[in-house]
């Protein structure tokens, strides 16, 4: 379908203004991080970036965080879908509860979240393992109402119900349905619904600190408590990290294993 | 089959009894090994200085909580202290608030990462005493900190360092004398203090002094209040949480907060060829104390740490940060104040009138409908 | 368009077994979850609304309830979280979305495509001291826009800082990850917009807004409606930039939360977080019924039709 000249412009105009209000800001921090505080010398440095990778610390906070992330991606795609798959498919009477469920998490917040769960992580760390990797539990229950919500509107569009008893009548099994066949029609809410898991886990403070855990963001706001400029920098390479971390993933599927059933 | 396992079993443990009573046995033969140190309550009963530095070197770390570098010069503190022993330190939320470490080491509690040392303002320090949340330790130089048999005889809590409030402002802004050169146009939405009345101490502090300044009392701060409206009505003052960058960025140029921490901007800005200057209009000050956890997972890094910083060298390190430490007065006598220490906080043994915990409490009844009156946003 | 009413709770597949059973077996599935959030998600739920209920000693009593109830304070902190959380649920949706669209009509994959939704997932993630410090950085009384407008644009609203350091302010600062967030949320929706319907609109003789009204908007309402939802709900819990940029404990709920909880003068007090907590969940279970009936009558509406 040819774009017309209106709508080209319309989509130009969208995107340089909601560019501009999400970029502009974030240009404002790397001017600041790389500004020469005095010191004499003038123009541009990398001072404050070059610190980052001094910083010891970092890369175990990093993996810990990564290896955390990849956890709740499982927990995600073997559960949360699943279980969402299966309510919408199965049990449409337990949709809204459920919807209100995964909407729970959002509604307290993060600093009354610990007090409600420190009891159990503290068990946790006697009995179990000290390890921050622990906090994929809690986290994979903050991402709920995001990846839901992300989940909610795949599922909506895409009939399920004739693609799951079209899947069965032709022998599959329940669990072929799920992951073989609605799965890949859900691609984009699954991926979307991952990202912003991600890009929590690897940004989630509040929680780590006061359970005290030495997860990601927990060094970062370490690393930038002696200056200020260190401390934009390192904010802004902690976006840029998980950018690119995101970036890499492979989200081409593989050719032929979605079915797509048109009942317009 | 069970016959055999039970003598195997059996043989088992005897072996590992066998060998374990020559250990037993070598352990209690220095009293230092065996010791509780989360029962001792004085260095000597520890065994001394030296064996309770070497059982801080088996336990090997330190934690600590809300101890900003910039924090009364814990920079130097902290690394002096690793530096000395050895012994690694965790450094937890560094702008936790003292309610916050508190809470901490309640939440973690029995697991390794729960705060051994708290860090706290006078109001958190009296509610928890004899509440079973402190370890009673009465440090070497106990008996010549101010002030120290008046908040607690056993030791449970120790004043450790005192400062005063000031107003810290950048020199481009040329120099203040009085305090009503605040109002003048030029300092239009530049001017913040250090968080909000109802929660952070520093800003209440910050209240009055400001209050004291204009001839109100610890009782009264209507004065105080009715200056900070004046300024939020000529645009001056906003309601920005002043942190390091915005102090370095320009974007809070004058900051009303403790003194000790505006040293280490003087000097932060003094080493990028800038100037960042104070103005004290009145001394209103506050003390910190330290205390150590009941169930501190290092008990004997922790008492070390109550030495290190309550001592000598804490002191000195303290004072260079601009804080008076508890010990000063008897440091100045004995002529061992630091040069660094005497250039940086004076010879003074005045120290600054602070609010009784009740006086706060009063103040913030009153704070809780006349702050966001005066200076509250739309 | 005809919609496959879905009949019971059956497996597709038929068998064996009374009829009772086989409809409770689909319960199974959501065992696991169940589990799961049993122990991560509604323990801890239970223990701040159960909080709710006692004093500071652990007592059953309802005195903070009515207490916090009561006071036209927290009302007002309430009153303002409500406005706030509407107004970026309505500027955030709205932008999000248009984005969103901006989006689909490119190529889908493609560079600008993969770039925006990494983008997005972290910004959406992005608050507290460094977002206040950014738009300081830009638009407040030392920022770069600012400067550049007072040399420029002397009598625009940028040249004046003020509006930053207030309710606006703050209404600017959340409706940018709000807008991110939407963006994730409501792309999956798009995917409903087949081209094959507009293709017919166009060949039945449709015009542009034709085809949006009555095909377009009906189909995406929902999910708009629900990522709308979701980012007043957002709105309504984020604490930590407005902590920076207001530092006023009573201005919002969660700021009156923080306060009761890490008060150094005297204001601690975990039974008032927690029944201000209840009261924020009470508010969601409302939001979210308002919701589910909307969808009802909507979905009732497009069978009608």
């Amino acid at each position: 379908m040819k774009q017309s000249i209106w709508v080209r412009l319309w989509r130009w105009t969208i995107i340089s203004f909601v560019a501009a209000y999400l970029l502009v800001p974030l240009y404002a921090m790397f001017d600041f991080s790389t500004k020469s505080f005095g010191l004499g010398d003038k123009g541009r440095n990398f001072r404050a970036w070059k610190m980052i990778t001094e910083q010891t610390d970092l890369w175990p906070a990093i993996t810990r965080s990564v290896i955390t992330a990849a956890i709740v991606m499982a927990l995600i795609i073997f559960l949360i879908v699943p279980t969402a798959i299966w309510v919408h498919l199965k049990l449409p009477a337990l949709r809204r509860p459920f919807e209100l469920l995964c909407l729970l998490p959002l509604a307290i917040p993060a600093i009354v979240i610990v007090v409600g769960i420190a009891p159990l992580y503290r068990w946790i760390s006697i009995n179990i393992s000290e390890s921050p990797i622990t906090l994929a539990g809690v986290y994979s229950m903050l991402i709920l109402p995001y990846t839901y919500r992300s989940l909610s509107a795949a599922l909506d569009a895409v009939d399920i119900h004739t693609l799951s008893e079209a899947a069965t009548t032709l022998g599959a099994s329940i669990s072929r349905v799920i992951f073989g066949i609605i799965m890949p029609t859900i691609k984009t809410g699954i991926i979307n619904g991952s990202f912003i898991a991600i890009a929590l886990v690897l940004g989630e403070y509040t929680i780590s600190n006061i359970l005290n855990f030495k997860t990601f963001q927990v060094v970062i706001a370490q690393i930038g408590r002696n200056s200020g400029t260190v401390a934009v920098a390192v904010s802004l390479a902690s976006l840029l990290f998980v950018i690119l971390l995101l970036l890499i993933i492979p989200t081409k599927k593989r050719q032929g294993t979605v079915l797509d059933v048109d009942i317009a | 089959m069970k016959f055999s396992k039970l003598t195997s079993g059996s043989v088992a443990a005897a072996l590992v009894v066998a060998l374990a009573i020559p250990v037993i046995s070598a352990s209690t033969a220095s009293a230092t090994s065996k010791t509780n140190y989360s029962k001792v309550t004085t260095a000597s009963q520890g065994g001394g200085m030296s064996a309770l530095a070497a059982a801080c070197q088996k336990e090997g770390q330190l934690n600590v909580i809300a101890l900003p570098h910039y924090w009364a010069n814990y920079g130097d503190m902290i690394t002096g202290f690793a530096k000395q022993y050895g012994v690694k330190i965790d450094e937890a939320d560094p702008e936790g608030s003292s309610q916050q470490e508190i809470d901490a080491a309640v939440t973690n509690k029995g697991t390794n990462r729960s705060p051994d040392v708290f860090d706290i303002g006078l109001a958190v320090a009296v509610k928890y005493l004899g509440t079973g949340t402190f370890a009673p330790y009465k440090v070497k130089s106990w008996s010549y900190l101010q002030g120290a048999a008046a908040v607690s005889s056993t030791g449970e809590v120790t004043p450790n360092y005192t400062g005063t409030m000031t107003i810290g402002y950048s020199g481009a802004l040329g120099t203040i004398t009085k305090l009503n050169d605040l109002l003048d146009p030029k300092f239009k939405g530049k001017i913040a203090l250090n968080g909000d009345p109802l929660g952070s101490s520093a800003a209440m502090n910050g209240i009055f002094m400001i209050n004291k300044a204009l001839g109100g009392t610890f009782d009264d701060v209507t004065k105080g209040v009715a200056f900070f409206k004046k300024l939020k009505d000529a645009g001056n003052f906003i309601l920005v949480n002043p942190t390091q960058s915005t102090i370095e960025s320009g974007q809070t140029p004058v900051v009303i907060d403790n003194g000790y921490l505006q040293a280490n901007v003087v000097k932060q800005f003094a080493a990028a060829g800038q100037v960042w200057k104070l103005f004290t209009p009145a001394s209103v000050g506050s003390t910190y104390n330290m205390a150590i956890s009941a169930w501190a997972p290092h008990p004997a890094c922790a008492r070390l740490w109550m030495e290190y910083t309550l001592g000598e060298t804490g002191a000195n390190v303290f004072a260079s940060g601009g804080a008076t430490p508890t010990l000063w007065v008897h440091l100045v006598k004995t002529g061992r104040a630091s040069a660094d220490g005497i250039a940086s906080i004076g010879k003074s043994k005045v120290v600054a009138e602070a609010a009784t915990a009740a006086q706060t409490a009063a103040a913030r009844v009153y704070l809780k409908t006349a702050w966001p009156e005066a200076v509250g946003t739309n | 368009m005809t919609q496959l009413q879905y009949k019971g709770t059956g497996s597709a597949n038929g068998g064996t077994g009374s009829r009772y059973w086989k409809d409770k077996t689909g319960y199974l599935g959501v065992l696991p979850f169940l589990l799961f959030s049993g122990v991560f998600l509604l323990y801890p739920t239970w223990n701040v609304v159960s909080g709710a209920f006692k004093d500071n000693y652990g007592k059953f009593s309802t005195a903070t309830l009515s207490e916090v109830f009561n006071s036209s304070i927290a009302r007002h902190a309430f009153a303002n979280s409500l406005e706030i959380s509407v107004k970026t649920a309505i500027f955030g949706a709205i932008l999000g979305s248009l984005f969103a669209w901006a989006m689909s009509m490119g190529k889908p994959g493609g560079v600008f495509y993969k770039i925006s939704v990494a983008l997005s997932s972290v910004l959406a993630q992005f608050g507290g001291v460094m977002l206040t410090f950014a738009f300081l950085a830009t638009f407040g009384f030392n920022g770069f826009v600012s400067t550049l407008a007072v040399k420029y644009l002397p009598n625009s609203f940028l040249a004046e800082s003020a509006w930053l350091y207030g309710k606006t302010g703050l209404t600017v600062l959340y409706t940018f990850f709000q807008i991110p967030l939407m963006v994730l949320v409501f792309l999956p929706t798009l995917e409903n917009l087949k081209p094959q319907w507009r293709e017919a609109s166009d060949a039945l003789g449709g015009k542009a807004y034709e085809y949006w009204l009555r095909i377009g908007i009906p189909v995406l309402t929902p999910s708009f409606v629900g990522g709308a939802l979701l980012l007043f709900v957002n709105s309504f819990s984020a604490y930590a930039t407005a902590a920076t940029l207001i530092s006023l404990s009573d201005f919002l709920t969660p700021l009156e939360i923080a306060t009761a909880l890490t008060s150094e003068t005297g204001g601690s007090n975990p039974a008032e977080a927690k029944v201000l907590s209840l009261f924020m969940v009470i508010v969601v279970v409302i939001a979210m019924a308002l919701y589910a009936l909307m969808r009802k009558r909507v979905s009732k509406w497009e069978q009608e039709r």
